[in-house]
Formats: C-alpha cells, sequence, structure tokens
C-alpha cells in the first residue's frame, strides 16, 4: 500500500536555527530520504516553501475566490511530505517515527486512495 | 506450562440450534479472524458468517448435525465471502483471496488456523481510538451485536453501531495489519489488548446484582477472551496477570449482594460464598505468571485479590502484603487510585487516624475530585475517627458521584449513622 506521510512543522524554528544547525537538519532528512530509497519504500518527496507563500483558490457560485493565505491557520504548517510504499499501516507508522520531522512537529500518516 | 491453560472444550451432541450456538461462541472469532486475515475487511467477514449461521439453522434441523460443524460453516461462509467480494470488485482482490479458498475445510479434521490474536491486535491497535477498542473486540471475536454492547457502556445503539463501523474501515482503509506484532513490539502491544479486555470486563462487573444481562455476560465474554490470550500467548505473565485478576473478581459475584440485593463491601462478604474453583485457577494462573519474573499491573492487581482472598482459608486478609503490593502498582502506574486503596489497607494495619493522613498527602490530586472511591474512604475512616460533620459531608459527595444505586444505598445507609 502506498502512505503518504505529510509533515506539520513550525517553520519559523528553522529560521531561527544557526547555519550549522539547519545543515544539520538538511543532513536529516537527506539520510532519511536515503534510507527510504534504499529499502526499497521511497515513492517521492517534496519539501514546500513558507506557507507565507501560499494562496488559496474555492469556486462560489460559479465565481473563483482566490485568498492570500494558507487553508488553515495553525502553530504548525504543512512543510513538506513523503509518499512511501509500506505492507501495513504498522510499517508505515514506523517509518513516521523515524522521519526527523516527527522530533520537531506532528507527522500525518494517511492511506493512499487506490483506484 | 499447560497446566496454566485449560483448552475450552465443546459439549457433545445435542439439537442444531444449541449446536449453532456453541460453534458460535467457540468459533466466531475463529472463523472472523481467518476470513479477514488478509482483506482487513472484518465486516464482510461478519456478514459472511452470519449468512452461514442463517444457513446452518435451515440446513442442520433437515439434514442432521454436521460432524465437524466449525468446518462447515468455514465452507458456507468461505464461499459467500468470495462471491461478494468477486461481485463487489471491491479491489484486485483476487491475490488477497487466494490464501483464504486455499485451506480445503470440506473434510472433517481440517483444522482451521487460529488467527483470532492477530483480530485482536488489530482491533486494539493504537491507531483505533482507545475508547472503540473493547466493544470492537467484543463484535469481532465474540460476535455481540452493537445493540448488546451500546447498553452495556451506556451508549446509543445508533451510535455504538456508527463508531464500530468507523474502526473496520479504518482497520481495512489504512492497512492496519491483522496479525501478532513482531517479537520486540509484543509486550508494548499487548498491553492495549489486556486493557481492552479489562475494559470489558470493567462494564461487566459494575451491575453486581446481575439483574442486567448483557452486563453479566460482558464479564463471562472478558474471562472467556482472557483465556485466549493465555492459551495462545501463555508465556507473557501480564495475560496471565489479567485472566487471574478476573477470575479472583468474578469469584466474589455472588458475595456482592444479597438476597435484598443490597451491596455488601468485601471486608463484610461471606467468604463461604465465594468460587473456590475460580480462585484456585487463578491463584496457578498468578503462580505461573510469577515464575516468569516479570513484574505488571495486572499481576499486582491480581497478587493484591489473592491476598484478600486468603480470607477464605485463614479469616483474615494479608493486609501488610497488600500495602506492599498497593506501592509496587503505585510505583509503576503512579496512579492515585492505588493510593486511596492503599490508605484503606494503611487503616487496618495502623487505624484510621494514619490512613487519614495518607489521604490527605494525596488529596490535592485533581484526579480524584470525580473518583467515587476516594470520597467513599475518605467518608468511612472520617465516620472510625467520629468527624461526623466532616465523614457526613464525604459520605453526600460519594452518593452524588455514584451510578449503581444499591451502592448508593448502602453509602446512604452508611451516612444516616453518622448522623445519630
Amino acid at each position: 500500500m502506498q502512505y503518504l506521510l505529510t509533515l506539520y512543522v513550525d517553520e519559523a524554528g528553522f529560521q531561527r536555527m544557526t547555519p550549522e544547525q539547519q545543515k544539520q537538519g538538511m543532513a536529516a532528512y537527506m539520510a532519511y530520504t536515503e534510507a527510504l530509497k534504499q529499502a526499497g519504500a521511497y515513492v517521492g518527496s517534496n519539501r514546500l516553501q513558507p506557507v507565507a507563500t501560499a494562496t488559496t483558490v474555492r469556486s462560489v457560485d460559479g465565481k473563483t475566490q482566490v485568498l492570500d493565505g494558507p487553508y488553515a491557520d495553525s502553530k504548525e504548517q504543512l512543510g513538506g511530505y513523503f509518499l512511501i510504499d509500506a505492507p501495513d499501516l504498522d510499517a508505515a507508522l514506523s517509518w513516521a517515527a523515524r522521519c526527523p520531522g516527527a522530533l520537531h512537529g506532528v507527522i500525518e500518516v494517511r492511506p493512499i486512495w487506490k483506484m | 506450562m499447560t497446566n496454566c491453560t485449560a483448552g475450552v472444550q465443546l459439549h457433545g451432541p445435542c439439537n442444531p440450534s444449541d449446536l449453532a450456538e456453541q460453534v458460535a461462541r467457540r468459533s466466531y472469532g475463529k472463523l472472523v479472524a481467518f476470513l479477514a486475515a488478509r482483506t482487513g475487511d472484518v465486516a464482510s467477514a461478519e456478514d459472511a458468517l452470519s449468512e452461514a449461521f442463517a444457513a446452518a439453522l435451515a440446513d442442520w434441523p433437515r439434514n442432521g448435525c454436521p460432524q465437524n460443524p466449525e468446518a462447515w460453516l468455514m465452507t458456507v461462509a468461505r464461499r459467500k465471502f468470495l462471491d461478494a467480494y468477486r461481485s463487489t470488485q471491491r479491489e484486485a482482490a483476487s491475490e488477497e483471496l487466494e490464501d483464504t479458498a486455499a485451506i480445503p475445510v470440506d473434510g472433517e479434521n481440517v483444522e482451521i488456523p487460529d488467527r483470532r490474536l492477530g483480530l485482536m491486535f488489530a482491533c486494539a491497535h493504537p491507531a483505533i481510538d482507545a475508547a472503540i477498542r473493547a466493544p470492537l473486540m467484543l463484535q469481532a471475536i465474540m460476535g455481540l451485536d452493537a445493540a448488546r454492547i451500546a447498553s452495556a457502556f451506556l451508549i446509543s445503539p445508533a451510535t455504538m453501531s456508527q463508531r464500530l463501523v468507523r474502526a473496520k474501515n479504518k482497520i481495512r482503509q489504512a492497512g492496519i495489519p491483522l496479525a501478532i506484532p513482531e517479537r520486540s513490539q509484543i509486550r508494548a502491544r499487548l498491553e492495549t489488548v489486556l486493557d481492552a479486555i479489562y475494559a470489558a470486563f470493567a462494564e461487566g462487573w459494575i451491575d453486581a446484582a446481575g439483574t442486567d444481562v448483557a452486563r453479566r455476560d460482558l464479564a463471562e465474554e472478558a474471562i472467556y477472551l482472557g483465556r485466549v490470550i493465555v492459551e495462545l500467548l501463555p508465556n507473557e505473565p501480564e495475560g496471565l496477570g489479567l485472566l487471574a485478576l478476573m477470575l479472583h473478581a468474578e469469584s466474589r459475584r455472588r458475595a456482592r449482594r444479597n438476597a435484598e440485593g443490597d451491596y455488601i463491601p468485601l471486608a463484610q462478604q461471606d467468604s463461604s460464598l465465594w468460587n473456590a474453583g475460580m480462585i484456585a485457577e487463578a491463584e496457578l494462573l498468578l503462580h505461573c505468571a510469577g515464575a516468569m519474573n516479570v513484574v505488571g499491573r495486572y499481576q499486582l492487581e491480581a497478587a493484591i485479590q489473592s491476598a484478600h482472598a486468603v480470607r477464605a482459608r485463614t479469616g483474615q486478609s494479608d493486609w501488610a502484603a497488600i500495602v506492599q503490593l498497593y506501592d509496587a502498582l503505585f510505583a509503576i502506574s503512579g496512579s492515585p487510585v492505588a493510593a486511596v486503596n492503599r490508605a484503606l489497607a494503611i487503616a487496618e494495619l495502623h487505624g484510621a487516624q494514619r490512613a487519614l493522613e495518607d489521604l490527605n498527602a494525596i488529596a490535592s490530586d485533581p484526579r480524584l475530585a470525580e473518583y467515587q472511591p476516594y470520597w467513599a474512604a475518605r467518608a468511612e475512616l472520617l465516620a472510625r475517627i467520629h468527624a461526623r460533620r466532616e465523614a457526613h459531608y464525604a459520605y453526600s459527595i460519594a452518593i452524588g458521584l455514584e451510578r449503581d444505586p444499591a451502592v448508593r444505598r448502602f453509602l446512604e445507609d452508611r451516612q444516616k449513622m453518622v448522623e445519630e
């Protein structure tokens, strides 16, 4: 099965880090990505630009509304995702537990809807 | 180890509806677990099985009871299950169903693999809402219907049905495995399974008078689930501890109420009414668990009940042991409940004054504000030192927090005694 691991983190936290800490943080994500690839569990991943760049779009009564800002304003923001392949939820949860994002944020694990 | 795990026996031949009921009780969870093992589709497995039971009730009176009723039911249920799956084309199911279809069950001596444990681990998975784990297990393993579970858990049947459906959907859609966790995780994961079983038992325990059949049965069903755990995981001491604890509690069922339905506290129970067979079994289980040298919450709680049970032999509970065991329980759980019970044991050893001092030391814990046994214990100890006004107040709070009318009556009587 495929699972989407979405990472919710306080993105301001990254700005507060020293360049050295930022480098370490990046390295942790690189290592995690490598481990996923090594295990054949990696499908895809991306890091998102800060939430200040977000724009929301919806269609109301046939008119398109465009609003500046993210859909949900919260203490932690959607900062990126990993799409992984895992035999079951337990395996997906153990990958989520290893994700560096779990140390400074929350990982939501959702199965992909198979079409 | 074999001494600790008595198997569950099916009784001799009988009329078809009795036989179907016995097979249902003994084999329901086994058949559901087997059918759902690969697909994770518990709801479809249950549907197929209930169709098979309906077919049995129609067929057996006409054609006689089959030699191996479990295999008969499995054959029919599996056909219905596969048919339903193929017709809905839900997923690319063929591969997942191969395993289900592979085992021949038409013969008379076929052993259906017992995968109930995997199903229990799925029902009590950390990804399943903790409040629905016990009901889910009662339904999937024991085959209890939602209405019966709902009345025992004081929830509307419609709400209970919805929550059960949602939990089963989550198992299937999120890919929660119907499997025994790997060795390194089994202890931690077993804890949630045991907690769910104990929650079911506790719900059944509340109705001590046994007037509410759904509740009384729930305690029996929970003990049955405890037996399944002990049978399938005989080397897990906490599983043995939980079964011992439930058997100790259940052994006193007849003594907890008098003929008028009045509540009788443990200290005043007639120990000759306790069920000696259950106590003996509990003691054996606890002994086996102790030999494994891994202490845990359920073993400690069972040991406390064991120290009370010695009264049947010696006329006196072993209060010194009880205090020590509550100390150990408090050390691993940090629970104020252990501290409250410890104080009551201290009262027996060193008097009510000392016990009240201990109780005062934990009185600021916010978890105790709505905890009825704390207020009842406080009231009782205050009454013993003749602090009448304070005792009266504590009894009022205890009465206000109690939902069992028999216990309320008991507390009201005690309260009247401090008024005089």
